[in-house]
């Protein structure tokens, strides 16, 4: 593999090139030299059969090299798009039996290559363990080289300094010792580590000072606690769970499997050890900007809980807010959203009741008009069902039923209603949300057409063929709650701090050597002033300038000698 | 109080608008007057200040070209660079003002809604773009970068236009979702990266330009070397401001994302659930750790790894212009 090619900006062809390879992290397997490459990628030449110790040994090498990380981080990437365009169950189960219901073609293909579930996938976790596996494999032997590093710095002059990209040269009558040491004070001031390496056969003395070890040091940081996020994160998701309700208000919720609309849990939770505690939605209230230009906004919404931590103890009262969960031994309960909740009373032919209650109507958009199903199983001859609209202040917009507001000033249930089989009874579990019309004809005007019922509060309206009667007795709310439980949550979190930290070090830290060599000549004294940056972006120049400017003897009588090559090289 | 203030940030908002697109004129005739002028490099090096100087080196082409006066006489391409410059003071000077009106407009929209004015699509764009057009001026008063000019301010008045006719809203409350410090953590971080990517991205699109210059003309040394491509500083100058402006912005970036998921986990109770917005900021993520890590793999640097940086920023305007308007999810509150 070809060494780094000398780009336009850092032209350093040092001697022997070893300060080339140098300037490169240590202990990366990409950058080391052909020889120690292990057996050759293939390129063009005769690869010598492997055996599997050394083919072990060349995988991991590959899979641990700079470059498949990248490979992998972007493959990464690449794999996490689909889930932001197919619909995800995770994320939306409704949406992705919509997506179905429309590619009956498409869904069994994406079914079979889990795109309905992108981040859980075989393929995604693949990727992603893969690129953990490159990481720890990449972290383990630069820790070791790191240490090492930092013990054997800051390492010997290179013999011609002034190939380096900034160099300055002077000859003066101080003596070389005296130089010498005034560079190592200089030096040490300012804060690098300094050695000094005397070479009696040549005569000249060389300080030797480094700077910048936390550079290495931070990238190390940021790469392990990369580790220790993804592990944390993991752990969080393995032993937690997630769960969504919608409880009406002035209903319970206790925290059991049943009680949920919708619940994950991770791969190693124990269902058994979800916290045993209750609570009632007292009260809730909710606010909206009523005027101005933007009337309709919400302003707040909350939910006065009254909460019993464990069977026995006591309740107490909580104050639920957005972003202010409620937390009872490790699990959080958080409002994300509401809703209302039309009452309704359903009669049958006979005059029975069949039904009574509030119905759970999702909020299709910020105006709050809501959709809803009610259905009545046992109505009396047929079973009936309902589905329609909940306008919180009804008005007409161009002709079309819609609500002007969301608070419910004037609110008005559009219905059509439905009578046959509602198929409850096969069996098949059925969304409360979704009315299975294969089985159900509707209610009809004379003309034919399905009948609208309109209802305002406390209206009654005929179903027509002696079938029954609905009334709009009034409207509840609910709310939305999320419950999730996440061990461990901390770990993320301090991962995530220590890798800012580390990556502040990575990028902004600049390593430098410096090296000021004395030679006696003639009687005087040579000294020269040389600097490299190991990486891309400081100005090496400046710094030869000002170390140089310190150690020149006052006067400046000597000319400055500048080796001709010194402007190409500033 | 209130509705005055939004007047005056709108208000404030439109001037800015005009006035970066006067600026943006200027440069206009900055650059169609360099049109003729050769490469020079005392002209490039007033310009460019530091880092032409540590620079020179590294742009063989430059350094060879031919001097002033060799397809002109001197005194006449004198007064043209002097003209092409004053247009480019001008400029500048114009940036300056629209930053302030810009500056204005923002926090009198914040002092109106009596919050940090980060609620919408539209506030979102003009702190974005006035994080751009501070990170622009604050690097011509370090680096010099001067010659970005031409971009920045193109860029700032179609934003800016965009954003005032387009995306306006009036002033309105927070969604509850919003209502937590975590905004102003969160969004700011974003912005300010987002500001920086711009820059950045600006400055890798002259890199391109001026790299493929050199690269032509070190093929063909015949042609002649005029225009203002020629009189900016050398590729790896634009590199090594493009690449500190990247480095910058990815710290900020990536604690902006972190901030993020914080949030989520008070918000909504988990970290991560790749909602769109989540899946978008983690392409961007990676896209500029690749940017990065390019820079630092034999064979990748320079143009190569400019072009990973500009399809980070597309991934970033995606996520900022595509989920918003078309996505769902639960950002969805970010409204238009
Ligand atoms: C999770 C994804 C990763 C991210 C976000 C990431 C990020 C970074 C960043 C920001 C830098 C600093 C670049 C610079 O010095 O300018 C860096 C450097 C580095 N990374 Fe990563 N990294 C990741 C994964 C890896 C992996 C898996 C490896 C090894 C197999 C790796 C190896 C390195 C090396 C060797 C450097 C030093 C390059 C240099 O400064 O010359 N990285 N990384």
């Amino acid at each position: 593999m070809a060494l780094r090619p000398p780009s336009d900006t850092t032209r350093t062809q040092v001697e022997d090139g070893v300060l080339d390879t140098d300037r490169r992290p240590e202990g990366h397997a990409s950058e080391k030299p052909p020889s120690e490459q292990g057996p050759s990628t293939g390129r063009g030449g005769t690869a010598p059969a492997l055996r599997p110790v050394e083919f072990g040994r060349w995988l991991w090498r590959q899979l641990t090299s700079m470059r498949t990380a990248l490979i992998l981080l972007f493959l990464l990437a690449v794999a996490s798009v689909p889930g932001s365009i197919v619909p995800q169950r995770r994320i939306d189960p409704s949406a992705v039996q919509l997506f179905k219901d429309d590619h009956p073609t498409l869904s069994p293909l994406f079914e079979r290559i889990e795109m309905f579930d992108v981040y859980s996938s075989a393929w995604f976790s693949a990727i992603y363990l893969l690129l953990m596996l490159s990481l720890v494999g990449c972290i383990i032997p630069r820790l070791r080289v790191y240490a090492a590093a930092v013990r054997g710095m800051p390492p010997k002059a290179p013999r011609n300094l002034s190939r380096l990209p900034a160099y300055d040269t002077w000859t003066t009558d101080e003596a070389d010792a005296g130089v010498a040491k005034r560079a190592q004070a200089l030096l040490r001031s300012q804060r690098r580590r300094v050695r000094v390496f005397a070479d009696p056969p040549a005569g000249d003395v060389v300080v030797s000072a480094e700077k910048g070890y936390l550079r290495e040091a931070g990238n190390l940081l940021f790469h392990c606690s990369l580790v220790v996020v993804l592990v944390g994160v993991a752990v969080t998701g393995l032993f937690g769970f997630r769960g969504s309700a919608s409880v009406i208000v002035g209903n319970g919720f206790s925290n059991t499997l049943t009680q949920y609309d919708d619940f994950t849990p991770g791969a190693s939770f124990d269902e058994t050890s979800l916290t045993p505690f209750t609570f009632t939605v007292e009260d809730f209230h909710v606010q909206w900007q009523r005027d101005g230009a933007a009337a309709g906004t919400p302003l707040t919404f909350n939910a006065d809980l009254a909460v019993t931590d464990q069977p026995g103890a006591p309740p107490r009262d909580y104050h639920l807010r957005v972003n202010h969960p409620l937390e009872v031994d490790g699990t959080s309960v958080f409002l994300v959203g509401h809703g209302y909740a039309p009452r309704v009373t359903v009669r049958d032919g006979k005059g029975n009741v069949a039904f009574s209650g509030p119905v759970v109507f999702l909020p299709q958009d910020g105006s709050f008009v809501s959709y809803g199903v009610v259905k009545a199983p046992d109505a009396a001859p047929s079973q009936l069902g309902f589905e329609g609209y909940f306008f919180p202040t009804a008005d007409l917009c161009e002709g079309q039923p819609c609500s002007t507001f969301p608070d419910a000033d004037n609110p008005v249930l559009s219905l059509l209603a439905y009578q046959g089989d509602l198929g409850v009874d096969s069996g098949q579990p059925q969304s409360v949300y979704v009315l299975d019309k294969d089985d159900l004809s509707p209610f009809t005007t004379p003309g034919g057409n399905p009948r609208a019922l309109l209802l305002r509060v406390g209206e009654q309206a005929q179903l027509g063929d002696g079938a029954g009667s609905i009334t709009f007795d009034g409207y509840d709310r609910w709310v939305r709650l999320q419950v999730s439980k996440s061990p461990a949550k901390v770990v993320p979190l301090v991962g995530v701090l220590a890798a800012i930290v580390g990556l502040l070090g990575s990028l902004f830290v600049r390593p430098r050597r410096t090296w000021v060599r004395v030679t006696p000549r003639d009687g005087r004294t040579l000294v020269e002033v040389a600097a490299l940056d190991r990486v891309f972006g400081g100005d090496p120049a400046d710094h030869v300038a000002d170390v140089s400017s310190s150690l020149r003897p006052s006067s400046a009588t000597a000319a400055a000698a500048l080796p001709a090559q010194q402007e190409d090289l500033r | 109080m209130t509705e005055t203030l939004a007047t005056v940030s709108n208000n404030m908002l439109y001037s800015a608008t005009v006035v970066y697109a006067l600026a943006l004129l200027a440069h206009v005739a900055e650059w169609a007057m360099a049109h003729k002028l050769p490469a020079d490099d005392e002209a490039a090096g007033s310009r460019g200040g530091a880092l032409v100087a540590t620079g020179s080196v590294s742009s063989p082409v430059a350094s060879s070209a031919s001097p002033l006066g060799a397809t002109s006489p001197e005194t006449r391409s004198v007064n043209e660079v002097e003209r092409s410059d004053k247009y480019g003071r001008i400029g500048l000077s114009l940036t300056a003002l629209a930053l302030i009106l810009h500056g204005v407009g923002v926090v009198s929209r914040g002092l109106a809604a009596d919050r940090v004015p980060w609620g919408s699509m539209y506030e979102f764009s003009i702190t974005v773009s006035l994080a751009v057009a501070a990170a622009y001026l604050y690097l011509v008063r370090r680096y010099r970068v001067r010659w970005l000019g031409l971009l920045v301010t193109g860029f700032l008045a179609l934003v800016l236009g965009i954003a005032v006719i387009v995306l306006y809203r009036p002033v309105g409350p927070l969604v509850p979702a919003l209502h937590s410090y975590w905004l102003v953590i969160h969004v700011s971080a974003a912005a300010i990266a987002g500001g920086a990517f711009t820059v950045g991205a600006l400055a890798s699109v002259l890199f391109l330009l001026r790299s493929r210059l050199e690269a032509r003309a070190s093929a063909r040394p015949e042609l002649p070397r005029s225009g203002f491509l020629w009189r900016m500083p050398a590729a790896s100058d634009i590199d090594k401001v493009a690449y500190r402006v990247h480095a910058f912005a990815f710290p900020l970036w990536t604690f902006a994302v972190l901030a993020g998921a914080i949030w989520a986990q008070y918000a909504w109770g988990r970290f991560w659930g790749w909602d769109p917005k989540e899946v978008w900021a983690f392409i961007t993520w990676v896209a500029y750790a690749a940017y990065l890590h390019a820079r630092a793999t034999a064979g990748w640097q320079g143009r190569r790894a400019a072009y990973v940086a500009l399809f980070g920023y597309a991934t970033f305007v995606f996520n900022f212009v595509g989920i918003n308007i078309f996505g769902s999810g639960l950002h969805a509150y970010a409204g238009l």
